[in-house]
């Protein structure tokens, strides 16, 4: 017990534990914050503008699922804040001056953002039907703005800029180079894509449920539609972007690139792993592409890759299955989601219709899964590819962890607490779309949430649409 | 070395942000605890309903407050954050649970279908409104008593349970009751609702005089524990002490007599609360942690510190005319609140509320308290045997 205790500690995996999951329930709450507006914008949009009283409808209640997600969003995210302290103050205290600042930013971005979402879903049922919709589109900007301060902060951990150190102290900071770093660029449009595709991915599945049913009524097929078209627009934009980033991780962060790949020696025609379990510094069970490795990183097989060996053991990242089979399966759901895409798209542009066939419907259905695994598999291909370092080749994670004792009772705390606040992220939506369905008409608007419309009566709703 | 301009600027912005979180924010926390107090279902239906409608719309912006504050400081006085977060990591990770437990609450009380289960998630919402400004305000008291080393080896437990500390939770909980109903007074009394505001003048009234009680406690606490902090409220910030007590008696006077306006109160009571933070701001000058870390020495570079005249800009210029205009249209009620679901069920002629039906007995609000305040006690015990313990091995 003593010495498990001791493991434990010395390589600080309570705290990157907590921060992991911390994080990654975060995100994806945090994919409907930057994303979520937008696709409930584009019904809201359609409804006014045809008064369509079916696109209306699926606003009106988007915009209620939205209350609940912001709000568990807006909670789990203030756990971040506090355990960037609590477990980081090693990180903090030494470049709290220049890592902080992209956080600043986010402060202002969310705030305007929380303000917003709060006239957005209040206003329903006073303000003019054009006026409530303006009132939305601020969350769609600040979200984003706000999404790309926060991941500007991660970019600063990978490609560490805009500061001086003198006898380990800051002494110097240039808040410019700080928030455009080297990561910044490719980190924020990827990221931005993902909760795009997350979010459009995971409505549209819900209603590609309807459609199996048998629901094929224009409610949802609008549903399913609507954000199936926005997930399928940012789909071959994030296989693109993908694509840029790993030549940049290649160039950028050659260890981890070499992790990805199970790059071991430093070689020109380095195959391409496609699967595949490292032990002992073989591979088992994958298939090998010849010098295909090379040709991504270089368009040529005589591309050099840069292997782990070129840093001594005690600076390569764990976990190398890890992060490869991670990698592998975010690229193979890349390519999965843009197919999908790719399918109902030419369907569409040929017969002007929505596919409704099983074949397309099921898989389509487990879409939003999907994309939520290649997000997680993403970060965790970022956030492990980095270590041992927290500062990339500057902080390493165990001169930055707290020595406060008690990390292990907060671990099992927050890991409660997330199983709780998944039931509730998820049950409550469901909770009301089942008394959507059943309800009679009359207590459709007797739904509460943390904040929304309380009553249709006035302004637009799904049965007067009201259409200038 | 005395602390730079852009140092002493970034800190009073930091000062303004505090005192606006302990309005706002301790606005909101108070409203949990009267919700907690206000009894049983049915008799509690109609205070309760008023707090509902009163924190729903704003409760979400008001706590990005307490996130401001905490990027405020560890980009701007990086030292003494992970110093404050190292050594009281017992007392924050409690008031963060209460703050996770709050939104939880919030979250389901509106989704929960049955007056059972709306009561357990409205009491998880209540107990955690008196968690977190308990445990804010022993941190408080532990920076204030000098008991927070600029280098800590790991938790400190002295500084937070100190009998400072602990005061200073107290009156951190009998503060937001206070501002809490006086914010309601004023609310009530724009809904025309005579008994309501009654109900809240009452309670602010007993509110005041016991922070004013735990005040004047804490304050002779602070002349042993304190005596940096002592000096400074006694001296250079006697002035806004003298101002912060005066607007609070001006308080109670408004309501004793019943002239309740709702704009004059609720600005008399904002001057009570932000002027004793600006007090204590002003009293810790120039340390950061009193009185081993100075201003001066545990301020970022002055690029980062300009960049958060920046922000703080950025934050006049946009958020708020944001935040009035959120303001402005919820007091216009543009904005339209929150029912509990049974009210609207049968407002809407569906199901029934099934009215007189307390599930809970109707307990004295004072015993209440009393088991509440031993609990906590009990609770920091426990934890505090816990974690020496674990120090031992
Ligand atoms: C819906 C989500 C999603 C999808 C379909 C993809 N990615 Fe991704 N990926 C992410 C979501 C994501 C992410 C979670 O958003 C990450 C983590 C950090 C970041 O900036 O983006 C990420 C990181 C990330 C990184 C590491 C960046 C770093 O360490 O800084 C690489 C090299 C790629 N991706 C490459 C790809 C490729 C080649 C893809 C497709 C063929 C792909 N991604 C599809
Ligand atoms: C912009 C946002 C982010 C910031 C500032 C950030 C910051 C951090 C920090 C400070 C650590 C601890 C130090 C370390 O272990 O290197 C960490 C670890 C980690 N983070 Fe992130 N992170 C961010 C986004 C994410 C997201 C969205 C995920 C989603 C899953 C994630 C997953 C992880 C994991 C799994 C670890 C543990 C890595 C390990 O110890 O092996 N991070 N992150
Ligand atoms: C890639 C990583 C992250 C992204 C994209 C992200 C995005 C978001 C979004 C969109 C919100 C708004 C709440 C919502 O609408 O659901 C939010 C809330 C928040 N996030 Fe994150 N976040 C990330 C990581 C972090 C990290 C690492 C921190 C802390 C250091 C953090 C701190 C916060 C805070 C404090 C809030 C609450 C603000 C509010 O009340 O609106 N986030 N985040």
């Amino acid at each position: 017990m003593g010495v498990v205790a001791h493991v434990l500690a010395a390589g600080a995996v309570p705290a990157r534990s907590q921060m992991g999951s911390s994080l990654g329930f975060h995100i994806i709450l945090a994919c409907f914050g930057i994303a979520f507006a937008a696709v409930t914008l584009t019904a809201e949009w359609i409804g006014i503008k045809r008064g369509d009283a079916a696109a209306m409808l699926l606003a009106r209640r988007w915009s209620k699922v939205m209350a609940v997600l912001v709000a568990v969003g807006a909670v789990s995210g203030t756990v971040l804040s506090y355990e960037m302290g609590l477990l980081w103050p090693g990180l903090m205290g030494r470049f709290g001056a220049a890592i902080g600042l992209p956080f600043s930013f986010e402060g202002i971005f969310f705030f305007l953002e929380a303000i917003f979402v709060g006239v957005y879903l209040y206003g329903w049922q006073r303000l003019p039907a054009w006026a409530h919709w303006w009132s939305g589109v601020p969350i769609v900007v600040f979200g984003v703005l706000g999404a790309l301060s926060v991941v500007a902060a991660n970019s600063w951990m990978n490609s560490p800029a805009g500061y001086t150190l003198r006898h380990g102290k800051i002494t110097r900071v240039d808040p410019v180079s700080v928030f455009f770093n080297a990561s910044t660029p490719f980190e924020t449009a990827h990221m931005v894509l993902a909760a795009y595709m997350v979010t459009a991915f995971l409505v549209a599945g819900v209603y590609a449920m309807g459609l199996l049913r048998g629901r094929r009524d224009r409610y949802h097929r609008l549903g399913f539609g609507i954000p199936f078209t926005i997930a399928g627009i940012a789909a071959p934009l994030q296989v693109m972007m993908g694509d840029i980033i790993a030549r940049f991780i290649a160039h950028n962060q050659p260890v981890k690139f070499a992790a990805m790949e199970y790059v071991s020696k430093t070689t020109r025609d380095v195959p391409e792993w496609v699967g595949g379990i490292l032990i002992n510094g073989h591979v088992y069970f994958g298939s090998s592409i010849p010098a295909f490795d090379s040709i991504l990183a270089g368009f040529s097989p005589h591309t050099r890759v840069i292997g782990w060996d070129s840093v001594p053991p005690a600076q390569r990242p764990p976990l190398v299955t890890l992060i490869h089979l991670s990698f592998d399966l975010m690229v193979g759901i890349g390519f999965f989601l843009l197919a999908l895409a790719a399918w109902q798209g030419w369907w569409w542009w040929f017969h002007r219709r929505l596919l409704v066939t099983p074949w397309f419907l099921v898989p389509a259905a487990l879409g939003g899964v999907a994309a939520v695994a290649a997000m997680e598999a993403g970060w965790v291909v970022t956030e492990v590819g980095r270590q041992p370092w927290i500062v990339y080749r500057v902080l390493l994670v165990n001169n930055a962890v707290t020595p406060a004792h008690g990390v292990t009772v907060t671990l099992g705390v927050i890991l409660a607490l997330y199983a709780i606040l998944t039931v509730v992220s998820i049950g409550v939506p469901m909770i009301m779309s089942r008394r959507w369905r059943l309800g009679p008409p009359a207590e459709e608007e007797t739904e509460q949430v943390p904040y929304g419309p309380s009553r249709a009566a006035a302004g637009p709703s799904a049965d007067e649409p009201t259409s200038p | 070395m005395t602390a730079s301009p852009e140092a002493i600027g970034v800190a009073t912005i930091l000062v303004v942000v505090i005192a606006t979180y302990a309005l706002f924010g301790g606005a909101d926390f108070g409203g949990g605890i009267w919700d907690l107090l206000a009894g049983s279902a049915v008799r509690g239906a109609a205070p309760r309903d008023l707090i509902d409608e009163s924190i729903t719309p704003v409760w979400e912006a008001n706590h990005v407050w307490l996130v401001f504050i905490l990027v405020l400081l560890w980009t701007a006085f990086p030292p003494a954050f992970a110093a404050i977060m190292t050594a009281l990591f017992v007392p924050l990770s409690l008031s963060l649970l209460g703050i996770v437990l709050r939104g939880v609450g919030f979250a389901f009380r509106h989704t929960a279908e049955r007056l059972r289960m709306q009561q357990v998630t409205g009491a998880l919402f209540a107990a955690a409104s008196l968690i977190t400004p308990f445990f804010m305000g022993a941190v408080v008291g532990a920076v204030a008593t000098g008991q927070v080393p600029v280098h800590p080896a790991g938790n400190v437990l002295a500084a937070w349970t100190s009998p400072t500390a602990i005061l200073t939770g107290f009156l951190f909980v009998a503060a937001c009751a206070y501002v809490s109903a006086v914010f309601l007074v004023a609310e009530a009394r724009q809904r025309a609702r005579e008994d309501l505001t009654r109900y809240f003048s009452m309670r602010a009234i007993a509110a005041g005089v016991l922070t004013g009680a735990l005040a004047g406690a804490a304050f002779a606490e602070l002349s042993v524990s304190a005596p940096h902090v002592f000096a400074g409220l006694t001296g250079r910030a006697l002035p806004l002490v003298a101002i912060s007590i005066a607007a609070g008696i001006a308080v109670l006077g408004m309501l004793w007599r019943r002239w309740n306006h709702p704009l004059g109160l609720r600005v008399t009571a904002a001057i009570a609360v932000a002027s004793v933070v600006w007090g204590w701001g002003l009293a810790q000058y120039p340390y950061l942690l009193p009185t081993s870390l100075s201003l001066a020495a545990g301020s970022a570079p002055t690029g980062s510190l300009v960049a958060e005249f920046v922000v703080a800009g950025l934050a006049v210029l946009l958020v708020a005319p944001a935040f009035a205009l959120l303001y402005v249209l919820q007091q216009r009620r543009m904005l339209t609140a929150a029912e509990t679901h049974a009210d609207l069920r049968l407002a809407a002629g569906v199901g029934q509320a099934n009215p007189g039906q307390p599930a809970a007995a109707p307990v004295a609000a004072a015993t209440r308290v009393t088991k509440t305040l031993v609990l906590v006690l009990l609770t920091i015990r426990a934890i505090r045997d816990v974690f020496s313990a674990r120090r031992r091995r």
